[in-house]
Order: C-alpha cells, then sequence, then structure tokens
C-alpha cells in the first residue's frame, strides 16, 4: 500500500463518521431546523474528505478541478436547498401561531 | 461474482419502488420515487451503461421529480385532494403487467447466448464512417437518427399537448421569490451554460451529447423559473423559434440528403461529424427550452394588464 492508498483510506473512513454522524442526526434531532443542522454540515465535510481521497489518486490537475468543482456545487447548492427547507419551515410554523 | 454494494442496491431500489406505490402520502411518494430514480441511474453507472445513468439522473430523477412536486404544489394550491392513493386496483393490474413484462424481458435476455455481440460488431465495423467515435452518439444521430428525429417530435407533442388542456402560465414577476435562490441562479447560469457545452461536445467521443446537454439546460432553466427569475422582454417571442430548432434543423438535414440523391438522413462521410454537431446543437437548446416549459406549465404569458 503506497502513502496515497493509506491518505485515501484514512480519508474515506474520517469521510464515513462524518456522512453516519450526519445520518444519525437526521434521525435523532426533534425538529426541522436542527436536522437540517446535522445533516448539511456533516455532509459537505464527509463529502469534501471524499473528494480529499479520490484526488490523491488522480493521474491529471483536470480531473482535479473537476472534482473541485463538483464538491463546490454540492456546497451552494446544498446550503440553498437548506436555506429553502428552513425558510419553508418557518413560514409553516408561524402560520400555526397566527 | 455479486457485490454486496449491488445487493444493497437493488435491495433498496425495490424498497424505494415499493413505498412509493404503496404509501398512503402523496409528497412522500414523490420524494421516495426521485430516490428511486437516482437509484436506477446507480444501477445503470453499475451496468457500465454511463449513457443511460446520465439521461436517468437528469430527466427520470431530476426533471421528472421537478414536474411531479410541481403538480403537487398545485394540486395544494387548489385544493386537490385525491383518495386515489395506496395500491388501487388499477396499480394492482399496473403492477401486474410490469412484473410479467420484466420476467419476460429478464427471461428472454439470459437465454441469448452471451458471447455473440452482433450488434455491437456491426457498430464497430462502420463507426468509422459515422463521424464520431462514441458508438452510442453513432447509434443515436448516424444510424438510426430518423428514430431521434421522431423523439422530438415526440418531445414537442407533449409540449403541445399540455399548451392545450393547461391554463397560460403568467410568467412576468413581481421580485425574485427568494434573493438566495435567485442568487444561486444567477451564479450557476454561466457555468450550466459551459457544462452542457462540453457535454455536447464531449458526445463526439465520450459519454454525453444533446439529450444530456439539454437536460443540463433545462434543469438550468427550471431553478430559472422556480427563483421566478425571468427574461428579458423578448424572451416571449423567441420560445417558438428556440422550440423548434432542433426538428428544423433535423428536417433541413433530411431534406438536403434526399436532395443530393442519397437516402434521408444518410450523410456524406466527409460531413458527418459536421452535420452531426449542428443537428446536436440545435436540438440541445430545443431540448432545453422544451424541458424549461414542460415545467412552466402552461403556455407562457405576460399578465393581464390590470
Amino acid at each position: 500500500m503506497s502513502w496515497a492508498d493509506g491518505i485515501s483510506l484514512l480519508c474515506i473512513l474520517a469521510a464515513l463518521f462524518f456522512f453516519l454522524a450526519g445520518t444519525v442526526g437526521l434521525l435523532r434531532m426533534p425538529d426541522v431546523f436542527t436536522r437540517l443542522h446535522a445533516l448539511t454540515k456533516a455532509d459537505n465535510l464527509g463529502l469534501g474528505l471524499i473528494v480529499l481521497a479520490t484526488a490523491v489518486q488522480l493521474q491529471s490537475w483536470t480531473e482535479l478541478v473537476k472534482l473541485a468543482l463538483i464538491w463546490m456545487l454540492v456546497m451552494v447548492s446544498g446550503a440553498t436547498v437548506a436555506h429553502l427547507i428552513a425558510r419553508m419551515a418557518l413560514s409553516e410554523s408561524s402560520d400555526e401561531k397566527a | 461474482m455479486i457485490h454486496l454494494v449491488d445487493v444493497t442496491l437493488v435491495v433498496t431500489l425495490l424498497a424505494c419502488a415499493w413505498l412509493s406505490l404503496t404509501g398512503r402520502d402523496l409528497l412522500r411518494s414523490v420524494v421516495l420515487f426521485i430516490a428511486f430514480g437516482l437509484l436506477v441511474s446507480l444501477g445503470w453507472a453499475r451496468l457500465r451503461a454511463p449513457d443511460v445513468a446520465l439521461a436517468e439522473a437528469a430527466v427520470g430523477s431530476g426533471l421528472t421529480g421537478a414536474l411531479l412536486l410541481s403538480a403537487f404544489s398545485a394540486m395544494e394550491r387548489a385544493r386537490l385532494t385525491t383518495d386515489e392513493v395506496g395500491l388501487t386496483r388499477a396499480r394492482w393490474l399496473a403492477l401486474g403487467l410490469t412484473l410479467g413484462l420484466g420476467v419476460s424481458l429478464g427471461v428472454v435476455l439470459l437465454s441469448l447466448p452471451s458471447d455473440h455481440p452482433r450488434l455491437s460488431l456491426h457498430i464497430q465495423e462502420r463507426i468509422s464512417q459515422s463521424g464520431v467515435l462514441n458508438s452510442v452518439t453513432a447509434v443515436l444521430l448516424n444510424f438510426r437518427s430518423y428514430d431521434t428525429l421522431l423523439e422530438m417530435v415526440v418531445l414537442l407533442a407533449s409540449l403541445v399537448g399540455i399548451w392545450a388542456v393547461a391554463p397560460f402560465a403568467r410568467v412576468w414577476p413581481k421580485a425574485p421569490s427568494t434573493p438566495i435562490l435567485a442568487a444561486l441562479a444567477r451564479l450557476l447560469l454561466p457555468l450550466m451554460t459551459v457544462v452542457a457545452g462540453y457535454l455536447l461536445w464531449l458526445g463526439a467521443d465520450a459519454p454525453g451529447g444533446a439529450f444530456q446537454a439539454g437536460a443540463v439546460l433545462g434543469g438550468m432553466g427550471v431553478l430559472w423559473v422556480a427563483a421566478s427569475l425571468w427574461h428579458p422582454p423578448w424572451a416571449l417571442r423567441m420560445v417558438r423559434p428556440l422550440l423548434v430548432l432542433g426538428l428544423l434543423a433535423f428536417l433541413a438535414v433530411a431534406g438536403v440528403t434526399m436532395g443530393i440523391g442519397k437516402s434521408m438522413l444518410e450523410y456524406p462521410a466527409s460531413q458527418a461529424k459536421t452535420l452531426i454537431l449542428w443537428i446536436e446543437t440545435a436540438a440541445t437548446v430545443s431540448i432545453g427550452v422544451t424541458l424549461t416549459l414542460l415545467f412552466l406549465g402552461g403556455y407562457p404569458a405576460p399578465p393581464e394588464q390590470s
């Protein structure tokens, strides 16, 4: 096993830990907002670690650019979707109070 | 050899399909259907069919999911409810027929000799004449381009069908629905346009091409519509020309090839790549616009003057 393989393995294990933590949070947290918090934060980090694990195995820089782009796109869209869901949940809960 | 990944995939697929069919909550069924589409696309990727995987992820899961969600929210707004949930008699029938079809197809497929790849041999023999190096693009845009021409007609006809029955969609927004979604749409527009162009160009020698590129444009359009950002004033006048652009390019090439004494859509080998690229570029634009308008629902019209 080369150095690159070792780094990949460590990153993937760390990523799996964060994905697991995010999923447990999604299942166990009490309301929409805390669930979103657990899921989006842990997933962004988990995906980043997976990208890192793959990046050390790559042969060319163009592939690295593509991977980095994918990670950034998922983060931007994840943050936006989290915002939309939270906004919807907020407006629904204020409807109920009114 | 059976991998644990594949077993997990198949079991999750079946569970998603079953829960989506039998669920009593429509929204939950829709979300499960989207997850089902993503898993199907993973399955295609595992079967080494990346072209189908791309199409399934973009159209089967993404855009169909967006259509179902917008239909659901339209029902909510109209306060429509349905008791057609869970396994109704019609769904049992559909399930039985689909299962029968699936099992018979499986039996046929497994009874075929697996060491006899005749069709792909034929394609490999002639691919040098097709103008492209990717066998899927060679089949779709050259050997069987007539089928693809008809697919463009089907896509157009489905949109015309929606326009015929749905009320106008008023597309002059008061304000962006939320600044964050609007910012995302603005940020992604140039990037997704480049990605679509890249996929279109890539289709010549790798998985990609007009349908995938068009689906990316369509997804961009859906985001644009969902963020209630719309368009310069001339956009409404451009809708119909852009919709038929792909079909017109196809028909023009068909007419010219017949005019110079070849059979319909039989490209001269030296021009094949150029012709395929032109047709695909036009088709990408048309597919993107069509998918966006399918999501919009009715015929786009400015709001009534009040």
